[in-house]
C-alpha cells in the first residue's frame, strides 16, 4: 500500500545533510510502524511535490537505505518496504520478554519497589549500553 | 536519474568565460562545468556576472572572452536552442495576451516538442484560469505562466535568473514543488539564481558561487559542505592558533577570547575545537566575505586542465 501522509520534514537551517534527514526520519518511521513491509515510499516527484525537495536529494536516500536492506526498488513501480526495524524480539510472546517478567516477579517476592527496580534496570543498561552509544556515536 | 544520468557530458561548460562592457568586466575568468541531471544554485554578490553568465548561455548575450557550450553545442546552434529555455528575471509576457493564448504562442514557437499537457497542469495546479489576460494577474500568477511555458518547451536544461524574487513564502513553496516534481519526472538540468541562501539548501544539489574574481566554489553541495569544518574554540593570542594553521582558513573571526573560523581541513584537527559541519549558508557567507581564500571546485565541476581540487590547493 502507499502511505498516505509520510512527509518528510526537512530542516534547512540544522547542519545535517538534507538526503540524511530523509534517510534518519524513513528509519524512525520504519521504527515506529508507520512503515511496514511491502509499503511503497513516495516518490522523488512526490516529495518534491509536497516538501519542495530536490529529487536527487530523495533519490540519493533512498539509495542509502537500499544499501542498508531496508527497502528495495521495484523499476517502474517505486520504492518498497523490505523490512520493519520494530523488533520482534520485543513482542509480549517473546523468550525475552517472559525471562523479564519471571525476573520482575522475583524482585518484587523479594521485596524491593517500583523504584528500586527502576534503578537496578537503568544501571545494568547503563553497563550494557552505555559504552555502546558512545562508541556509536564517535563512529558516525 | 540514477548516478548513470551524471556519466556522459556535461549539461553545461563555461570556459575562461567573460563578458566586457564599455565599463567594465561584468564576468570575468569563468570556468566550471554543470553535470547533466543536477539542479545548480548560482550564488553571488550583486554585479557579479549572474545574469550575464544566464544571459550567455541562453545566446541574449555574446561573450567577450572564453567560450560556453550546452550539451556540447554552442548557445547560438539550433541544437542548444532547441534544448534550452530561459526564464528572464522580469518574466517578459504579452500583457494583452490571455493565458491560454501564451501557451499557444508557445506551441507555435517551439513545433515538434511542445507540451500542452505539461504546460496546462502548472497553470491550472495554480487556479491560473485559462482565459485571464496576463495584465490582470498577480506576481505569481505571472510567474506561474512563465514557469509553464518554460517547462512546455520540454528543456532539457532550465536556466531560471532569480526566479522566486517577488513572490510570497507559499507561492515560492509551491512554485518551487512543481519546479522540482518536473525535474524530477524529466530529468531536467536547471540552473538557478537565487539571493536566498536558505531556500537554496534543499532545492539544490549543486552550487556555483561566483564573485568579481571568477568562480570561488563550485560542485556538489554535500561534497563541498563536507570538505569544511566549522570550528569554535578559545584562542591563545593573535592571528590563527598554532594547531589549526596548516589547514586552510576560508575564514576566521576572532571576537574576544573566543575564535571561530571556517576551515577547509587538511588532516585530522588537533586541539581543544569543538567542530561542526557548515550549513550551505554559513559556507556562502564564508566565500563571499573573504575574496582572498583560494577556490574550491571539486573534480566533477572541473574542466579539463582545471586543478582546484579538494586537496589540491595548499594553505
Amino acid at each position: 500500500m502507499v502511505v498516505e501522509g509520510l512527509e518528510f520534514r526537512i530542516d534547512r537551517r540544522s547542519g545535517v545533510p538534507a538526503y540524511q534527514q530523509i534517510v534518519q526520519q524513513t528509519k524512525q518511521a520504519l521504527r515506529l510502524g508507520v512503515l511496514e513491509p511491502g509499503d511503497r515510499l513516495p516518490t522523488a516527484k512526490e516529495v518534491a511535490e509536497t516538501s519542495a525537495v530536490n529529487p536527487n536529494t530523495t533519490l540519493k536516500a533512498y539509495r542509502e537505505l537500499e544499501r542498508e536492506g531496508l527497502v528495495e526498488p521495484r523499476p517502474g513501480l517505486g520504492t518498497f518496504v523490505r523490512r520493519s526495524l520494530a523488533r520482534p524480539q520485543t513482542g509480549a510472546d517473546s523468550p525475552l520478554h517472559g525471562e523479564l517478567e519471571a525476573w520482575m516477579a522475583r524482585a518484587r517476592e523479594a521485596g524491593l519497589e517500583r523504584e528500586d527496580v527502576a534503578a537496578l534496570v537503568a544501571s545494568a543498561m547503563e553497563k550494557q549500553y552505555g559504552a555502546m552509544t558512545e562508541a556509536r556515536s564517535t563512529g558516525e | 536519474m540514477s548516478d548513470g544520468t551524471y556519466a556522459g557530458g556535461p549539461a553545461l561548460e563555461a570556459v575562461g568565460l567573460g563578458k566586457r562592457y564599455r565599463r567594465g568586466w561584468a564576468l570575468r575568468d569563468c570556468s566550471f562545468r554543470l553535470p547533466t541531471g543536477r539542479i545548480c544554485g548560482l550564488v553571488g554578490p550583486n554585479g557579479a556576472g549572474k545574469t550575464t553568465l544566464l544571459g550567455i548561455a541562453a545566446h541574449v548575450l555574446e561573450p567577450t572572452a572564453g567560450d560556453l557550450r550546452i550539451f556540447g553545442a554552442g548557445p547560438g546552434s539550433a541544437e542548444a536552442g532547441r534544448r534550452t529555455a530561459f526564464l528572464a528575471q522580469e518574466k517578459p509576457l504579452f500583457r494583452r495576451f490571455t493565458v491560454a493564448e501564451t501557451l499557444r504562442l508557445g506551441r507555435e514557437l517551439n513545433p515538434g516538442s511542445w507540451d500542452q499537457g505539461a504546460a496546462e497542469h502548472i497553470v491550472r495546479a495554480g487556479n491560473v484560469p485559462l482565459d485571464a489576460r496576463i495584465g490582470t494577474l498577480s506576481g505569481g500568477q505571472r510567474t506561474r505562466v512563465a514557469f509553464a511555458l518554460a517547462f512546455g518547451k520540454r528543456p532539457d536544461l532550465l536556466l531560471l535568473d532569480e526566479p522566486m524574487s517577488d513572490l510570497d513564502p507559499l507561492v515560492r513553496h509551491e512554485l518551487m514543488g512543481t519546479l522540482m516534481a518536473e525535474a524530477a519526472e524529466h530529468g531536467t538540468t536547471v540552473l538557478m539564481s537565487s539571493h536566498m541562501l536558505a531556500e537554496l539548501e534543499s532545492v539544490c544539489d549543486y552550487l556555483v558561487v561566483i564573485a568579481s574574481g571568477g568562480v570561488r566554489l563550485a560542485g556538489d553541495v554535500d561534497e563541498l559542505r563536507e570538505a569544511h569544518t566549522l570550528v569554535t574554540g578559545v584562542r591563545d593570542g593573535e592571528g590563527t592558533p598554532r594547531d589549526l594553521a596548516h589547514h586552510t582558513v576560508v575564514e576566521s573571526r576572532p571576537s574576544g577570547r573566543q575564535y571561530t573560523a571556517l576551515l577547509r581541513p587538511d588532516g585530522p584537527i588537533s586541539g581543544p575545537w569543538e567542530t561542526d559541519t557548515p550549513n550551505l549558508e554559513e559556507l556562502l557567507l564564508a566565500y563571499l566575505r573573504s575574496s582572498e581564500a583560494p577556490p574550491l571546485i571539486t573534480p566533477s565541476a572541473q574542466v579539463p586542465g582545471q586543478a582546484h581540487g579538494i586537496r589540491a590547493v595548499a594553505a
